[in-house]
């Protein structure tokens, strides 16, 4: 039976050869236009972060530029140099790592515990206390955006990196807790029992057994967390300004305030300064990137 | 004392998590909540003062704008980025060479913050010097593209921005759909004399029910929050003819100081993406413990 299915599905696939073969080009065809219109915009960033102003006036988006001219990189990256209302990136793109480093740690750890705690150490209600957790990964941040600015104001930390660190380390937590919960249920809860039963406590069992086996769980948590808060916008911009500012605003701020002439080239330069980080994380390792995506969503 | 120690340790663990969530979530969402209900200025008042600042916002035509904003938006970036998805997924799924390099190709818009890509449309969509300008020089010579500076098309740039950003994570997702089902089931529906198209049609993507469920929560939920990709793209404008609610919520709050107002915007806010999420996640508990 198993042979004659076998060998009915080869002849089919035999007949449908010539068909095959045109669709395949059409599908190549279609995959390829699709690329070429994701990548379009990067291409104009970055051809147009090269040029010359004059150049831009004379081509168009799509003209190649006259040769490598990082000119308007380094006027984004370290401005021009004459004092007051120069603007550029340099001092906020540290204030974003600055922010970025703690907050991602403090909020894998915790998530990583509580995650421990749902699936290991189970107890009456642990259901609902996960779904608690998990709203929080969607509400919207408007509907806390009045409070948080009166309690960073009152803790004394608005305008701050450690103010941003504590916002986003909360509001990371529900989306590293989803993580680590949903990758311990899979780990069976018989070896925990076992180094129970001969002795291992809480933080014995969490550091011997379940540690030493998360590390495809903390990359994806990481590199989550580290492309949420680098990209966020909406806090850095209600809860810090001037120096204290991350890098998005600073990029924003950049390109709304050009002085007299627009600047195209240092705008897209800047742009391509803001996405770079997370542009490497995912090149690396877009694997671990997609599986954060989709985690939560598509569950196993 | 050390006994009972023990014996709580995992939920002293659990504290801060849930406190910290009870607190910097709901305790929030309560205290905008009570916001809402009062005359606050500049500065949060605590007299209650009714339903008056709903009263005012349904009666603001910029707050009618925004809602009407987003229905456009959201219905179009929904359409849009699903189509687009489940074309490129089933497309992806057909043992393409190179899949790796497309599927990063396809997706790497969504490791970029929308400031930065709204900075690259804008530049894109830009009359002056971009794409109407390259279509000119191409000897296109009437060709006008300038929906970016048009009060009636302006909002349609958001959407050309939002979904060439989201479009990829449809993809993704709906190809994790697809590579989860059993070869057994296509092999066998096309020895039955069923075609590739029938076989998607009518067989896997009814099975992508949960796939589409998926996609259409997280999409909507993304076009509610839509904030940064506004700000970089347009800022509202031309006028107010792109805000969104979550553009008024912040304006009205930082720029024109009616906390109140703008806390009453923001509760509209939170129960339009609680009436989406809280069937979903319902339905998504339900299904983990039928399991």
């Amino acid at each position: 039976m198993q042979d004659k299915l076998q060998a009915s599905y080869k002849q089919l696939e035999m007949k449908s050869k010539y068909t095959n073969m045109f669709l395949r080009w059409f599908l190549y065809f279609a995959l390829i236009l699709f690329a070429l219109y994701f990548i379009f915009p990067l291409y104009v960033m970055v051809v147009t972060s090269l040029k010359t102003m004059e150049e831009i006036r004379q081509g168009t988006l799509l003209t190649w530029p006259s040769g490598l001219n990082f000119d308007s990189w380094a006027v984004a990256w370290g401005g021009r140099g004459y004092g007051a209302g120069d603007t550029f990136l340099r001092p906020y793109f540290w204030n974003s790592f600055k922010m970025v480093i703690p907050a991602v740690f403090f909020s894998t750890f915790i998530g990583a515990m509580t995650g421990y705690v749902l699936t290991k150490w189970r107890f009456k209600g642990d259901q609902w206390v996960f779904l608690f957790l998990l709203f929080g990964c969607f509400i919207p941040f408007q509907a806390i955006l009045l409070p948080m600015a009166r309690t960073l104001g009152v803790l004394g930390i608005s305008n701050s990196i450690i103010g941003l660190v504590l916002v986003h380390t909360v509001y990371g937590i529900p989306f590293t807790t989803l993580f680590f919960r949903n990758y311990y249920i899979s780990v069976p809860t018989e070896l925990v029992k076992a180094a129970r039963i001969d002795g291992a406590g809480f933080f014995k069992i969490f550091f011997k057994i379940l540690l030493p086996i998360s590390a495809p769980i903390i990359v994806v948590t990481v590199i989550w967390q580290f492309t949420q808060i680098w990209n966020d916008f909406l806090f850095g911009s209600t809860f810090s300004f001037g120096k204290a500012a991350p890098i998005q605003v600073a990029l924003n701020n950049m390109v709304l305030s050009s002085t007299s002439v627009k600047e195209y080239n240092v705008d897209m330069a800047s742009a391509i300064i803001a996405g770079i980080p997370t542009l490497i994380v995912y090149v690396l390792a877009g694997k671990y990137f997609i599986r954060g995506l989709t985690s939560g969503a598509v569950k196993g | 004392m050390l006994k009972w120690l023990e014996k709580n340790l995992p939920k002293i663990v659990m504290a801060p998590a849930v406190g910290l969530i009870g607190w910097f979530v709901y305790g929030f969402v309560l205290w905008t909540l009570y916001i809402s209900f009062t005359n606050s200025k500049i500065l949060p008042k605590y007299e209650l003062w009714g339903v008056g600042q709903y009263v005012k916002l349904w009666g603001s035509r910029k707050w009618l704008i925004a809602v009407d904003n987003l229905l456009i938006f959201t219905a179009l970036f929904l359409i849009f980025c699903v189509v687009i998805g489940i074309i490129l997924a089933i497309f992806l799924d057909q043992k393409i060479r190179a899949e790796g390099v497309l599927r990063t190709i396809y997706l790497y818009p969504m490791a970029l913050s929308f400031i930065v890509t709204g900075t690259a449309w804008k530049w894109i969509l830009n009359p002056t010097l971009g794409i109407q300008k390259m279509f000119i020089d191409w000897g296109f010579e009437n060709f006008t593209f300038d929906w970016l500076v048009n009060r009636e098309m302006a909002i349609y740039t958001i959407v050309i921005a939002g979904v060439w950003q989201s479009a990829g994570f449809v993809m993704a997702l709906f190809l994790a759909g697809l590579r989860s089902v059993e070869d057994e089931i296509v092999k066998a529906a096309k020895i039955d004399g069923a075609n590739l198209f029938t076989v998607y049609w009518k067989i896997l993507l009814p099975m992508m029910r949960p796939v589409f469920f998926t996609s259409f929560v997280i999409l909507v939920h993304i076009s509610i929050k839509s904030y940064d990709l506004i700000v970089a793209l347009t800022q509202g404008g031309p006028g107010i003819s792109t805000t969104m609610p979550a553009l008024y919520m912040t304006q009205t709050a930082f720029h024109k100081s009616q906390v109140g107002l703008s806390a009453a915007s923001a509760i509209m806010m939170f129960m339009a993406v609680a009436a989406v999420i809280i069937p979903y996640l319902y339905s998504e508990l339900r299904r983990e413990n039928a399991r």
